[in-house]
């Protein structure tokens, strides 16, 4: 038994976090939110891809590094506390671990590489509306190789260049082109875009041969555990910002950080991240073994992060009193990301019922 | 990370499974004086096979196992019905206190015994003026000869009605400010002018005491530390507390999990109820966090580094969930839920037990105000509270109420 990172994923993660550090400030976040014809920063993508990291659980055998899952979960974890504007989740969370988990040795081999490389942007394209994704809520179908219907919102959908669809029978790898037509969102977090995509007959490749919400299930599983990494990070970065304010705010004549009000909110964040980031590292593990228990510890991870990143960022706005709730102020972006993060592999009420029936499960065996 | 055992862990696990299997007894449900006694058969059979502490070196009487030895064997003895409460604040507080500042004479007469469940040990450190702020007690011992003379009063003192010895935080110097003039001694809880009244508890039980001392001699041999020192010695053994009192057993989301699907609710069975499983899942959550992070702090201790204040977390959460979750359940249980007699009850009333327990639980080893001052104030550094008390002379501070 072991409950840590080793020593080399902990270099990897010092390592990502100053280059983040170096390449991705505030402005860098802000360059993308202030600017709505920008899905994403261009040249964080690029330096994101020339370190190697949208391969990093990759095989070498297409591309990657092969390093695992859990060197993922650090990165991840330090993407979520530099707020990262970039589609590294859908590309490599959603995507990459879909034509893993599914795709065909030549599916594998024709994309993969170029994922690695980051060469392709990808989309995972679930929700047709509101509320959550069941087999009744999905109109989109496929015949004779053609892929139609509509879905909205899809994260990255604009600038996606391979799409993976959930259709009625299951799901299909679409690229951008023929038969794809895309309409930028305006949404709660535009350091991530969203679009609807409309598919009119566009050819459409089958990715497994899974039932359709069985096999997103599976990839929301893997998505879950690393989103939660990127939740944890960000809900660390806000409890430190808040904890830098609370100390150099002072009313009534001292740091507002001496208050008990003050203190004992910064401690529940605290241990809010603390309870997540130890059900985070049990999903990280189940995640690199493909354990058995992966659906009911990504589902924990899940809620558990949803949870802390939602109280982190809401609470830090708060300490900052009238300042938080400024545009030029940062906490907003961390605020605007714990929902983004919360909603895109399905909400935490979803999640709590999953957990609840692989619990049952369980304890049915 | 890895969750699994390691071949070394998997084969000391079996063994100790082995182990169990022959040698944990059918504990009935029995009176006092029998489970007393099944308790401390039960610990000498420990200590026997190395099982008692695990963690401690060997010439203590411990295997010189790893911390993570110790959860695996907590694990698998967690699945008889052995556990004992009686040995906890002993052999988790007072003796390691005794073995970091006694002499060797006193080590060798009293760890041994207590490792073995033979003698049992008290923490008397809470007063009626000193409970979260423990350094202001006013119980005085004053210097006579090779004694000390000691008057006052002490409270909460859990166990002292069936223990025999105790450690004992005293003031020594009302001129000085309050930490300054504490002494700690180890003292046997039979001696003259010891007097033991059991409180009765909320919870019906009657585990805690109010301890009065009049005119109690003890030896200055029996000095913990420097005279007036104690509260370095103190925060040795609230160190140990916050390790050892880390969790709460009894009801468990899986627990729940089994009442929910017996129960009928409105619609059907409980556990068909959404707003009931949204709960469920966010109490799952918690204790699994909690679990999880025990097995951190476990991994940083492994690996030669000690475990910040952060451990502090796991009393919060665990306390809080036994109580809401206890009270989901009774909840759950409607109007049948005012009933309190094991025998009525679903798991023997373990759900009602919970919620008479839960509010001590959230008290004792630090309150939850109390240790989010200390995760405020060690982890993230915060300003310590506003203080009147640091300078003055603790005969001229208000204390208590
Ligand atoms: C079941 C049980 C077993 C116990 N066993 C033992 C034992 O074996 N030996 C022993 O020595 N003691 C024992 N205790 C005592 C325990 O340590 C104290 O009860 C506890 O530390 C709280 O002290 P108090 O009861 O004096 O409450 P108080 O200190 O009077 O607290 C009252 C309220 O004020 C709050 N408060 C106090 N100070 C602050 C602050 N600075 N900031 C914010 N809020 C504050 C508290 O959180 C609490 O809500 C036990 C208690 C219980 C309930």
């Amino acid at each position: 038994m072991n409950f840590d990172y080793s020593d080399d994923q902990k270099m990897l993660k010092d390592e990502a976090r100053k280059f983040l550090a170096a390449k991705c400030d505030a402005k860098v976040v802000r360059g993308v939110l202030d600017n709505a014809d920008r899905a994403y920063d261009e040249a964080l993508w690029k330096g994101v891809a020339e370190q190697g990291w949208l391969g990093v659980a990759i095989p070498e055998e297409f591309g990657g590094l092969g390093m695992g899952h859990v060197e993922l979960c650090g990165l991840a974890e330090e993407l979520g506390r530099a707020c990262a504007p970039i589609p590294f989740a859908s590309t490599v969370y959603f995507v990459a671990e879909a034509l893993m988990k599914f795709g065909s040795q030549e599916q594998k081999a024709k994309w993969l590489p170029k994922i690695a490389a980051g060469e392709v942007i990808g989309a995972f394209a679930t929700a047709e509306g509101k509320g959550p994704v069941t087999a009744r809520s999905i109109g989109t179908s496929v015949s004779g190789g053609k892929l139609s219907g509509e879905k909205i919102p899809v994260t990255d959908g604009d600038v996606a260049d391979l799409i993976v669809v959930l259709a009625k029978d299951g799901l299909y790898l679409v690229e951008k082109g023929e038969g794809v037509s895309a309409e930028v969102l305006t949404t709660l977090d535009p350091t991530r875009s969203a679009a609807k995509l409309t598919f009119s007959g566009a050819p459409a490749e089958r990715l497994g041969n899974e039932d359709g919400i069985a096999a997103m299930q599976a990839v929301f599983d893997r998505a879950a555990v690393l989103l939660a990494f990127e939740q944890i990070g960000g809900a660390d970065k806000s409890l430190e910002m808040a904890k830098e304010y609370a100390l150099s705010r002072h009313a009534f004549g001292r740091a507002i950080a001496g208050y008990q009000a003050i203190k004992h909110k910064l401690a529940d964040i605290y241990v809010k991240n603390e309870v997540a980031r130890s059900n985070a590292y049990f999903g990280a593990w189940a995640l690199n073994t493909d354990a058995g228990d992966l659906p009911l510890a990504a589902a924990t991870a899940r809620v558990a992060a949803s949870e802390a990143f939602w109280f982190a960022s809401k609470e830090n706005i708060q300490t900052h009193g009238g300042i938080g709730f400024t545009w030029e102020a940062d906490p907003q972006l961390y605020y605007r990301r714990s929902r983004q993060l919360s909603l895109v592999a399905g909400a935490p009420a979803t999640w709590r019922e999953r957990l609840v029936s692989q619990l049952e499960m369980k304890n049915a065996a | 990370m890895d969750f699994n055992d390691s071949p070394e862990e998997t084969e000391y696990r079996a063994t100790a499974r082995t182990w169990l299997e022959k040698n944990a007894a059918e504990h009935k449900a029995m009176n006092h004086a029998d489970d007393m006694a099944a308790g401390k058969a039960w610990q000498k059979r420990k200590a026997e096979a190395g099982y008692a502490q695990i963690t401690w070196p060997k010439e203590w009487g411990g295997a010189g196992g790893t911390p993570i030895q110790s959860v695996i064997f907590g694990q698998e003895e967690a699945k008889f019905p052995v556990q004992y409460g009686y040995f906890t604040i002993g052999l988790g507080m007072c003796v390691p206190t005794v073995m970091a500042f006694a002499n060797d004479e006193t080590k060798q007469r009293f760890v041994g015994p207590a490792l073995r469940g033979e003698e049992i040990w008290s923490q008397l450190f809470s007063e009626p003026a000193g409970g979260s702020d423990v350094a202001a007690i006013r119980t005085r011992a004053v210097r006579d000869g090779d004694d000390w003379v000691v008057n006052g009063q002490k409270v909460w003192t859990s166990g002292a009605h069936y223990s025999d010895y105790g450690i004992v935080l005293v003031r020594t110097n009302p001129d000085v400010p309050k930490h300054k003039g504490l002494t700690m001694f180890w003292l046997d809880l039979k001696s003259p002018g010891v007097e033991i009244r059991p409180i009765h508890q909320m919870s019906g039980g009657s585990n805690f005491n109010e301890v009065y001392f009049t005119d109690v001699r003890i030896p200055d041999a029996q000095r913990l530390g420097a005279v007036d020192d104690g509260w370095k010695v103190a925060l040795v053994t609230l160190m140990n507390e916050r390790l050892a009192v880390g969790g709460a057993s009894g009801a468990s989301p899986k627990e729940i999990l089994a009442l929910a699907k017996d129960l009928d609710a409105a619609d059907g069975p409980l556990i068909q109820d959404s707003a009931f499983r949204q709960r469920l899942a966010d109490w799952y959550v918690q204790s699994e966090g909690l679990r999880n992070t025990r097995m951190r702090t476990m991994t940083a201790l492994s690996r030669g580094q000690t475990p910040g204040p952060e451990s502090s977390i796991g009393k919060i959460i665990a306390a809080n969930v036994l109580q809401d979750l206890g009270n989901a359940a009774i909840e759950a249980e409607d109007q049948y839920g005012i009933i309190n007699d094991p025998a009525l009850l679903p798991l023997k009333g373990l759900f009602q037990g919970a919620v008479m327990n839960a509010p001590g639980l959230r008290i004792a080893g630090g309150t939850d105000e109390i240790l989010k001052n200390i995760i405020a104030e060690r982890v993230l550094g915060l300003p310590g509270e506003i203080r009147t008390d640091k300078d003055a002379a603790f005969k001229d501070l208000a204390v208590g109420r």
